[in-house]
């Protein structure tokens, strides 16, 4: 490579990383302008506090929550959490019925909904609809007495047959503003329902559960398609069913394509209400309908996280939701930072003893990345909502070893090439060709691990993955972006081309032999041979016939197989 | 130049050289018997002891107290349960204390909110107790292990992928298997409690150890694809060699890696005591330091041991026997 290549992918190299800094800087003071963004990465629920939601379930009379109802409950509620973003939320249980989640900062009425709602999808055929309009000075209607015996069976889910006067009754009855769907969880999925839509407009008399939420096997948010298959402006959820869930949605879609009037219409029942029911147009094979009803992007987003994560055993309301402060503390954070930073006092006097000047160039690669770092962190915790924990603290600073690793693989490998009596501008060359290869590779391995982590894990395992994911890519940035051009740059400079003493490459002290002409010894051919511990110098000098019959002698170290 | 460098200087030649490969049934002994002393010591004493994070505990809750502090409490549960039992203290809602400890007695459970009342200075019944359940649950564990085994399955197959051999992706997980049990060991025999930030540590060194390994394990395929047929180095030879040509990364990478947390663990226990942050530097200490050492000791001398027995690793060397046979006769 000429030496005006070497600087121009050198400078080509800083440049990149300059821009990486600028998008990271940028994005993050618009973050800061727009939004309640900040400068300083969010802490997490051990550091700063939060908010703890005690959560009591809604239960009719006589109800019991068992563990593992409530075990269950606590599984779903952590996943739903975790899906709104990095947060490390706790949650646990309390007293044998109570569920407590705690979560950093504030929580808005979303996130209690989306912690809260027991999201108990149905899909139940309508049999009777109406505008619902209560009158308060009206008579209520009266329930009958028992149905005689023997009454007709009702031949499937949408025979009229299921309305019997009793419920009838219930459904003249019925006040959409006071509407109480606690008992919706525990409503009968072979019985009839009576209720209404979610902005209490319509009332309904509803069949039997078609398909339940448990036969759904994924769902997600996003713009529903208009007819032409342009996307229209209206958010609704997309739900892919398992194959029970296929088949028996096709088989309810094709019975009510054929019967008239309002019960050709489909009700979508979540907690209980009615948010949406469609006419049915075609029947539908492929499991995979589609969820409208006056979404938010938001709303939407929640409903199909919730129903991916399963419905809630029983449903929840909020006891009292309070701030709660940190249960390890600003003072422990920064007794850690202390600690740290004196360990990485303690790196830098290494480096510089070891590698010299070139240590230097450790302390400043270490600098820049962690600079990166903060602000990779800073804004994924105003992007992502991420929130750096006391664990993710010690993960950055374990990371110092890992990243530090890239350069000391890099620094050996130059120096093994000056052994091999290479100039140093070639050394550098060649060392980064081998060097970069090994830390893709190690670097892949740790990257793999924050990914399966990350998609897989849940909880505080999943806010460890993240930052490991962090730390793994600043440290592939900061080595092929910093330290070798850095490198390369310096390569050129007389104090490390002349090999200078406290350069920490001289050659000299390397112990590069010099063989004649411009061609030094090829070491792979000395050390192949050379397995006698004693005498160094001296045996390096020995002729290979020489060192040979020494072996044979019987002075060889062991080693050969 | 330093000791270090020109102790590097005779590695790479060869001018000096480790026999790691050579007396690996001596190193292999040393690691089994490590394992075994770590289940046997951590099973007489009763198996590992969990915190109230994976087990759950008892919960107390003191409404208006005198005075809003966090401290009052840490020192009330540390006087009647024990010292090191490491009460959560933390204040919700500004006007009340929470204290979670581990599960207390009935007995015991009385006698602290009584302590509390008394220290507090409010009617005992402005105490309340309950039980909490673990925040650290069994779905946690289950999610965490799965995506533990999927991770390891994957990381087999990239290494082997990359490295052309599955025997170099047993080596690694042989060695991994070696640190993590060690260092979970140490907090089995030490009594010290599990608590998610170990869990954590325990993860971290995970990676570590696999990173280490695949570092050293790069060099040793470079030196065994190298030299070939042809080579006058037998495989044992070439791998130990590539072994100590890393030798000096090892350490100084070691070194670096162990510094910041060493820092945490003695500095910052002393100025804390026992609390979250030792947790995860004593699990990276014992780690960071297990799995340079299995990656030399065991990996890469277990590597030698898969291969050596191959026809084509075999080949390896005999040249060197050819060559030399004159060598030791009166012709020369």
């Amino acid at each position: 490579m000429a030496r005006s290549s070497i600087v121009r992918s050198a400078s080509r190299a800083l440049v990149w990383l300059g821009v990486i800094f600028a998008i990271l800087i940028g994005g993050n003071a618009l973050a800061v302008v727009n939004e309640e963004g900040s400068w300083t990465p969010k802490l997490a629920l051990d550091l700063q506090g939060g908010t703890q939601i005690i959560l009591e379930p809604r239960l009719a009379e006589g109800q019991s929550v068992s563990e593992e109802q409530l075990a269950q409950a606590v599984a779903i509620i952590r996943q739903r959490v975790d899906a709104s973003g990095v947060a490390e939320a706790e949650v646990t249980t309390q007293g044998g019925q109570n569920i407590v989640v705690s979560i950093p900062g504030e929580p808005d009425q979303a996130t209690l909904e989306r912690i809260r709602s027991s999201a108990k999808l149905e899909f139940r055929p309508v049999l009777v609809t109406d505008i619902a309009v209560f009158d308060p000075a009206a008579e209520p209607v009266e329930v009958p007495e028992d149905a005689e015996e023997g009454a007709i069976e009702p031949a499937n889910a949408s025979d009229l047959a299921w309305i019997t006067p009793q419920l009838d009754a219930e459904y003249q009855n019925l006040n959409c503003m006071v509407l109480d769907t606690s008992g919706a969880n525990v409503a009968d999925p072979t019985k009839p329902l009576v209720t209404c839509s979610a902005d209490g407009g319509f009332k309904y008399i509803l069949g039997p559960v078609e398909v339940g939420g448990e036969s759904i096997s994924d769902a997600t948010a996003g713009l529903i398609p208009g007819p032409t298959g342009v996307s229209t402006n209206e958010w609704g959820v997309f739900i892919e069913f398992d194959a029970t869930g296929t088949e028996q949605f096709r088989d309810v879609t094709e019975r009510l394509i054929a019967l008239p009037g309002v019960q050709n219409q489909f009700a979508i029942v979540l907690d209980g209400r009615v948010i949406s029911a469609p006419r049915t147009l075609a029947a539908i094979t492929d499991g995979r309908p589609q969820i409208s009803g006056s979404f938010t992007q938001e709303s939407a987003q929640v409903l199909g996280d919730q129903l991916k994560f399963g419905a809630l055993p029983i449903g929840f309301q909020v006891q009292s939701s309070e701030t709660i402060t940190a249960t390890l503390g600003l003072s422990q954070l920064q007794s850690g930072l202390i600690a740290g930073l004196i360990g990485l006092i303690l790196v830098v006097v290494y480096s510089l003893f070891q590698y010299r000047l070139l240590g230097l160039v450790t302390v400043f690669s270490l600098t820049v990345a962690f600079v990166l770092s903060y602000f990779v962190i800073t804004y994924l915790s105003n992007a992502q909502g991420y929130r750096l924990s006391l664990a993710g603290v010690a993960g950055l600073i374990v990371a110092i070893g890992i990243t530090a690793d890239s350069f000391i693989v890099f620094f050996e490998r130059i120096r093994d090439e000056l052994r091999d009596g290479r100039t140093l501008e070639s050394s550098i060359q060649a060392a980064w060709k081998r060097a970069f290869r090994t830390i893709l590779a190690s670097d892949a391995v740790s990257f793999i691990a924050a990914v399966v982590l990350y998609v897989l894990a849940v909880g505080n395992v999943r806010g460890f993955a993240f930052t490991l994911g962090v730390t793994t890519v600043v440290d592939l940035i900061i080595v092929a972006l910093f330290t070798h051009p850095l490198i390369q740059l310096l390569g050129r400079t007389r104090f490390f081309a002349s090999g200078h003493r406290l350069s920490g490459l001289d050659p000299k002290a390397l112990g590069a032999v010099y063989r004649g002409r411009a061609k030094f010894r090829d070491s792979d051919e000395v050390s192949a041979i050379a397995k006698s511990k004693s005498g160094r110098e001296a045996k390096r000098r020995q002729s290979i016939a020489e060192r040979k019959a020494q072996e044979d002698a019987g002075m060889t170290s062991g080693g050969a197989q | 130049m330093s000791m270090l460098t020109r102790f590097g200087n005779d590695l790479y030649t060869g001018a000096r050289s480790f026999d790691f490969v050579g007396r690996r049934v001596l190193w292999y002994l040393v690691g089994a018997g490590l394992v075994l002393a770590a289940i046997v010591i951590t099973t007489l004493r009763g198996g590992f002891v969990f915190g109230i994070e994976f087990r759950g505990g008892s919960e107390f809750r003191v409404s208006n107290p005198s005075a809003v502090v966090e401290q009052v409490a840490t020192d009330t549960v540390n006087e009647l349960v024990g010292a090191g039992s490491n009460p959560r203290v933390s204040i919700v809602g500004g006007d009340s204390i929470r204290v979670q400890t581990e599960q207390l007695t009935t007995e015991e459970t009385e006698l602290l909110r009584a302590e509390l009342a008394t220290d507090y200075d409010v009617p005992v019944n402005e105490v309340t107790s309950s039980f909490i359940g673990a925040t650290w649950g069994q779905d946690i564990t289950v999610q965490a292990l799965r995506a533990l085994a999927v991770f390891l399955v994957l990381v087999s197959l990239v290494m082997a992928a990359y490295f052309r051999t599955w025997k170099m992706s047993l080596a690694a997980m042989t060695a991994l298997i070696h640190d993590l049990a060690i260092t979970a060991g140490v907090y089995g025999v030490l009594g010290f409690e599990i608590t998610p930030a170990a869990v954590i540590g325990f993860l971290t060194i995970l990676g570590y150890s696999l990173y280490d390994t695949v570092v050293v394990f790069d060099k040793v395929r470079e030196n065994t694809s190298e030299d070939g047929e042809e080579s006058a180095r037998t495989f044992a030879e070439s791998v130990n060699l590539a072994v100590n040509q890393t030798l000096v990364r090892s350490i100084n990478t070691s070194v670096v890696a162990v510094l910041p947390v060493a820092g945490i663990l003695f500095i910052g226990s002393l100025l804390l005591g026992a609390g979250t942050l030792r947790d995860i530097a004593l699990a990276l200490f014992i780690g960071i330091i297990a799995g340079t050492y299995s990656t030399i000791f065991i990996a890469a001398p277990m590597y030698v041991h898969l291969r050596e027995n191959e026809p084509e690793a075999k080949k390896q060397g005999r040249r060197r026997e050819q060559v030399q046979r004159p060598a030791s006769g009166a012709v020369r």
